[in-house]
């Protein structure tokens, strides 16, 4: 492996992704450190899932570098590798594994061997039990432990998806609007939760509610059009003339 | 846990009544005098055992379909292959007993002016190596063929089409008779099976428990392999696929796993099947025999394992009554119960009845601890 081109974690120049003429990314560049939170915002159609989907390997981009760690190319890996890399997603909508109990959607999420044959041999161990009681602690579900996923809250399932992540042990977790439907206690929690993660892990936070922005208190990217409108301190960007314009509205 | 407890009651009760199966159908036929209400003939031995091999397909295709949701509407194909593997196997045990008295070309290849045994044939004589190939044949065509179609992340309707297409090319393919497979008529008049008349009573009663035992150990396999870690990566596919690749499986090698564990087990079936209907033809990989044995799992239930069984063995007999009493309304039936069921019970027949079963054990429930289910969601 060659010596690492940058001394990021996350290292995007220049992608740029275009469907059908449109362009979903357009000459986008970013930089997170190693355990760094970022806000990413921006109107809808501004690139933001679709940066996301660059970085976890769905889609390939037309041009650009994408690099983890400053040696792994991500454009040349799929969302399996990129995963094991330590990347981890959770999505817009909460996805959880809806037939499966609390508790064994933690299990499969558990940093563990994932080829067809580990899993059909494996046994539980004391060790991981005791992860996903930690888990279960932290994501405040000890109590639902053996309810189907499916039958749990909005709130629930978005807390179980992180659970989830954080059970990846991942080394950036990128997090879509973990505060869409939540009442404000749930999205004050949740605020608190990833500053919790950020402490140790770097975290890319897309979301539309300025509060739950403003209580992360991390510097924020705004993204227009498929690329960096502007960024910095929350303050700063939302002072910026043209944010207010395509954005934040007057 | 609640649901692990359901599953060994389950696992209990299909072995109890495949084990009285094995013992009864037996005693009936054997000890019963002929003439007693209680007595099973002996046309109906054989019968019963080819509904415990199409069980036993049923089966394997709940295992992809109901925990993995890959719907094959070809497993027909590995069927008939596990049951041209054993046929050519009877073929070879006739010997110079056909018709023309060849002791090693079989009478079709005779009528064809075939001088040697194509290549393909070689080996076939011995018993562990056709053995061997009722599991390799289908496994190998379902590796090969699940790797380029779960490699280029070919799902639901596709899959289903191209396996349709798999099925009806091998139909073609076999009626030739260039494929040295018997072409039209296929492989038939067998006289033994391992040293056994093939016709005798005591040879289908032992088939027939054989396959009550297989269909058993089939059963085990599939449960073993749906509770483990595997199993749940399974279900985790089916219900959320893409939600598992960013989790970092490579649902790929799930999918093609699983997917050659279950057509080696349609291999299985069709080898237990052959010996005891006498026969294998190209008509075994029908593109409809495909879309029946979907049909039965629906029946049964869907992702319950023992529902494919009930399916299989209720639909058979429904066959068996319909095409004597009514010939002409068997096909309407068929399609009118697939509607119904997916209509009024989409879960099958045991997804219905543990639905009742949930419902009113959890009243009971309630009944005695009202305060844990209030504290539910929202």
């Amino acid at each position: 492996m060659t010596a690492p081109v940058t001394p990021t974690l996350l290292y995007l120049e220049n992608v740029t992704v275009s469907f059908d003429g449109f362009r979903a990314l357009n000459a986008l560049s970013l930089v997170i450190d190693h355990a760094e939170m970022r806000a990413i915002i921006g109107p809808n159609g501004a690139g933001k899932t679709t940066m996301m989907d660059v970085i976890t390997g769905k889609t390939q981009p037309n041009e650009g570098t994408a690099l983890f760690e400053g040696t792994h190319d991500l454009t040349a890996l799929d969302e399996t590798a990129i995963a094991e890399l330590g990347i981890g997603r959770k999505f817009q909508t909460p996805t959880v594994f809806e037939m499966h109990t609390v508790e064994d959607n933690l299990l499969l999420a558990l940093k563990n061997k994932r080829g067809p044959l580990a899993t059909l041999f494996s046994r539980q161990a004391n060790q991981e039990r005791e992860r996903i009681d930690a888990l279960l602690e932290r994501v405040r579900l000890t109590a639902q432990r053996h309810r189907r996923a499916g039958e749990l809250s909005h709130g629930q399932k978005q807390w179980l998806e992180i659970g989830m992540l954080l059970a990846q042990e991942p080394k950036l977790l990128l997090i879509d609007e973990p505060a869409a439907g939540m009442t404000d206690q749930e999205t004050a929690d949740t605020a608190d939760l990833l500053r919790d993660i950020a402490k140790s892990k770097a975290v890319i936070v897309v979301e539309h509610d300025m509060t739950f922005v403003r209580d992360l208190g991390v510097k924020v990217t705004c993204l227009h059009e498929g690329s960096v409108l502007a960024e910095g301190s929350l303050d700063a960007v939302s002072a910026n003339e043209r944010v207010v314009e395509v954005y934040l509205g007057r | 846990m609640r649901t692990q407890y359901l599953f060994d009651r389950q696992t209990v009760l299909v072995l109890s009544i495949l084990a009285a199966a094995a013992i009864l159908v037996p005693a009936m036929n054997g000890l019963v005098p002929p003439g007693s209400a209680l007595h099973l003939s002996d046309h109906l031995v054989p019968l019963l055992g080819k509904y415990v091999c199409l069980a036993l397909l049923a089966l394997s295709v709940d295992l992809i379909w109901g925990f993995c949701g890959i719907l094959s509407l070809g497993h027909g194909a590995f069927f008939a292959l596990g049951g041209y593997a054993m046929g050519m196997y009877l073929m070879r045990q006739i010997g110079p007993r056909g018709a023309y008295a060849d002791p090693i070309l079989p009478d079709f290849m005779v009528f064809l002016n075939w001088k040697e045994l194509p290549w393909f044939w070689h080996g076939f004589d011995w018993f562990p190596f056709a053995a061997l190939m009722v599991l390799l044949v289908p496994g190998a065509l379902a590796l090969v063929f699940g790797w380029f179609a779960f490699r280029s992340r070919v799902t639901g309707v596709y899959f289903s089409i191209i396996t349709q297409a798999m099925t009806f090319a091998l139909m073609l393919a076999f009626f030739r008779n260039d494929m040295g497979l018997g072409g039209n008529n296929g492989l038939t008049d067998f006289k033994e099976v391992l040293g056994f008349p093939v016709q005798a009573g005591s040879t289908r009663v032992v088939l027939f428990v054989l396959s009550v035992l297989v269909l058993a150990g089939g059963y085990l396999l599939c449960r073993w392999v749906v509770g483990s870690t595997f199993g749940k990566v399974l279900v985790a596919v089916r219900d959320a696929e893409s939600r598992t690749r960013f989790l970092g499986y490579r649902v790929e090698h799930y999918k093609l796993a699983v997917f050659t564990l279950s057509a080696m087990l349609a291999g299985v079936a069709g080898a237990l099947y052959v010996p005891q209907v006498g026969i294998i033809n190209p008509s075994e990989f029908a593109p409809a025999n495909s879309i029946e044995v979907v049909i039965w799992v629906a029946v049964g239930g869907r992702g319950t394992l023992a529902g494919a069984i009930l399916g299989a063995l209720l639909v058979n007999a429904g066959k068996t009554w319909f095409t004597a009493a009514l010939p002409e309304f068997w096909l309407f039936a068929l399609g009118g119960l697939f509607v119904f069921v997916t209509l009024f019970m989409p879960r099958g027949i045991l997804g219905a009845a543990g639905d009742l079963w949930e419902r009113s054990s959890r009243r009971l429930r309630t009944r005695r601890s009202p305060q844990p289910f209030t504290q539910a969601a929202e």
